[in-house]
């Protein structure tokens, strides 16, 4: 009752809101609260996980329920020791009788979760993984964490939290025609800088967010993390509600910040006027406009990961190359985020459209992002790819470059063997 | 109180330099120590000491989750990271690895590679290889026990058996 009453009468940030629902507390921002998670998620560094809960001498899962498990990073398995690591999982997995579990099939953990309608708004969900934030697209408050203090979350359900300070950014549009999501979000950071947002929550609002659909908003949600977000909010919309309630029959408790509420800071960003953006190497806040790195040629292009493998990066990537070739020069490879997506654009022809144009289509998951397996770069080599990182040596060896773009902004690369602007291509 | 020679590094340094993908399908700390900081100094991994402090810019460990890169420089013998800022999750991972952090910005303008330094974690204080103090806010109480019990592991280990 407490809590109500203040909560009436002090206006409070989204942060704010989930961390007192989840502590207990009246949690306001700086404090350090201890809160029950609602989702845990980890991919193969669950065997991380599942180490040291094992040294930690912890017995069983709090909550096998808000358990999610799932292979992505290295699938079908690449060396004996992930497939000896993916074989251990599945054995704890059988045994522990964690229910949500999605094998070497499924796809990229950041689509398969909310997908499969594990993500719901207001949501305190943690997942040993950085780009864990994607989920903020839903208004859940989402963020990443280490392996060992997953294996305690295993243990006692709970988290140490600082309640983050809120920075809110305004997009305004519209959106020029072939500016997508991933410029909007290259274009924030290049002007935040890479640690621009560290430990903040960012709350993305404006016409620009409003428009965007479900999988644009989880660009800017997953891309946060890259200016050092802990989280970053899209508020739900009735595009949320319905994306949700597609997937869940959970009673649905949306949250979003008060009007008043105390923000560290609000940004207004004007995107009238953007243009297709390009994060040259080894930085992701090293942006560009494409115009200046027009030219630059390549030896790999690269269309998926979580943060664009979705169906509408497919398809916008697809248009591009519809009856074109890629470049001989340029090995294009697409990998689909996730099954669903993968049967989707086979259905609709998409994924025979993009083979035909010359791409070797992946299974769903990570593929070449992080330079473990699938297409990686030789020294010297160039790779423009809808990825979410090019630091040196994220994709192979230390000495290949990579650089960031749009889906429509990679396909045209593909296409003419450099880097290249979607819109001349389209004209 | 910990001592040790300083290793210098720019900012932004983040956790594909600290241990690069390419050598994470093997966890054991051996192998991530024999590769720790390569990517960014390629001399570190042969030349690292018991007990070398790293003394970093701004937004140290940015990137990837990966807990193996405070797994990687505890391994190769790293007693504590000094930077200017970090970025949240590997700050988070160091504690939970028993990794100390530090964050005190003055040092980086100010500690050469070499230099020995001192740290006192419960008062907050480096001392310089000059003899000059600088003053950085002491961790939070219940982080300096997680970092005191050596991680998160055996922490929780204590508090599942006094439950
Ligand atoms: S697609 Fe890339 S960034 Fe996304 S979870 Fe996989 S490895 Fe990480």
């Amino acid at each position: 009752m407490g809590i109500l009453v203040r909560a009436i009468m002090v206006p409070r940030t989204f942060a704010e809101k989930v961390l007192s629902r989840a502590s207990g507390k009246d949690a306001r921002t700086g404090d350090i609260v201890t809160a029950r998670i609602d989702l845990a998620m980890s991919h193969e560094n669950s065997l991380l996980v599942l180490t040291a809960f094992r040294e930690m001498g912890a017995g069983r899962i709090w909550d096998p329920e808000k358990v999610v498990l799932l292979f992505d990073h290295r699938v079908p398995a690449n060396t004996v020791k992930a497939a000896g690591g993916h074989k251990t999982v599945r054995d704890f997995v059988r045994s522990s009788g964690i229910p949500n579990f999605y094998d070497f099939r499924e796809g990229v953990c950041h689509q398969v979760l909310p997908e499969k309608g594990h993500v719901l708004p207001g949501m305190l969900v943690v997942g040993t993984d950085s780009h864990t934030t994607t989920y903020g697209a839903l208004g859940a408050f989402s963020t990443g964490i280490g392996a060992t203090e997953m294996a305690s979350v295993w243990a006692t359900g709970d988290l140490w939290l600082r309640v983050p300070e809120t920075l809110r950014l305004v997009l305004r549009g519209p959106l020029p025609e072939g500016t997508s999501a991933k410029d909007v979000s290259l274009r924030i950071i290049g002007d935040l800088g890479s640690d621009g947002a560290d430990y903040q929550c960012v709350e993305y609002t404006g016409p620009v967010v409003d428009g965007l659909s479900l999988s644009g908003r989880m660009v800017l949600s997953n891309m946060s993390v890259e200016m050092g977000a802990k989280a970053g909010i899209c508020f739900p919309d009735r595009k949320t509600l319905d994306y949700v309630s597609h997937r869940s029959r959970a009673k649905l408790a949306p949250v979003t910040s008060d009007q008043g509420a105390e923000l560290r800071e609000t940004v207004e960003m004007d995107m009238s006027s953007l243009g297709p953006q390009v994060a040259k190497p080894h930085a992701v806040d090293n942006v560009v406009a494409v115009e200046e790195v027009a030219g630059t040629p390549i030896d790999q292009a690269f269309i998926g990961s979580c943060t664009n493998g979705r169906l509408e990066d497919l398809e916008e990537a697809e248009r591009l190359l519809r009856g074109r070739q890629a470049s001989p020069k340029v090995r294009l490879i697409v990998a689909p985020a996730s099954r669903d997506v993968y049967i989707e654009a086979s259905e609709k022809g998409i994924l025979a459209s993009l083979a035909r144009s010359g791409a070797v289509i992946l299974n769903p998951g990570c593929g070449p992002c992080l330079g473990a397996h699938e297409g990686l770069l030789a020294p010297g080599e160039r790779c423009i790819s809808t990825t979410n990182r090019n630091f040196k040596g994220r994709m192979g060896s230390p000495e290949a470059e990579v650089y960031l773009a749009s889906p429509a902004t990679v396909a045209a690369s593909a296409i003419k063997g450099e880097v290249a602007d979607p819109r001349e291509v389209r004209a | 109180m910990m001592q040790g020679r300083a290793w210098r590094f720019g900012d932004h340094i983040n956790t594909d330099l600290i241990i690069p993908g390419r050598y994470l399908d093997d966890p054991s700390p051996s192998n991530l120590a024999a590769h720790a900081m390569e990517d960014a100094d390629p001399t570190f991994p042969r030349q690292v000491r018991q007990g070398d402090v790293i003394v970093a810019g701004r937004n140290f460990g940015c990137g990837s989750s990966r807990e193996q890169a405070p797994v990687a420089l505890k391994s190769a013998g790293v007693s504590a990271v000094v930077a200017g800022s970090f970025a949240r999750i590997f700050y988070r991972n160091c504690i939970n690895v028993g990794l100390p952090v530090i964050i005190c910005p003055e040092a980086g303008s100010m500690v050469r590679t070499w230099d020995v330094i001192a740290i006192d974690m419960s008062r907050g204080e480096v001392a310089l290889a000059s003899g000059e103090r600088l003053s950085f806010a002491p961790l939070p109480g219940f982080l300096l026990a997680i970092l005191e019990e050596g991680g998160l592991v055996p922490y929780t280990r204590a508090r599942l058996k006094g439950r």
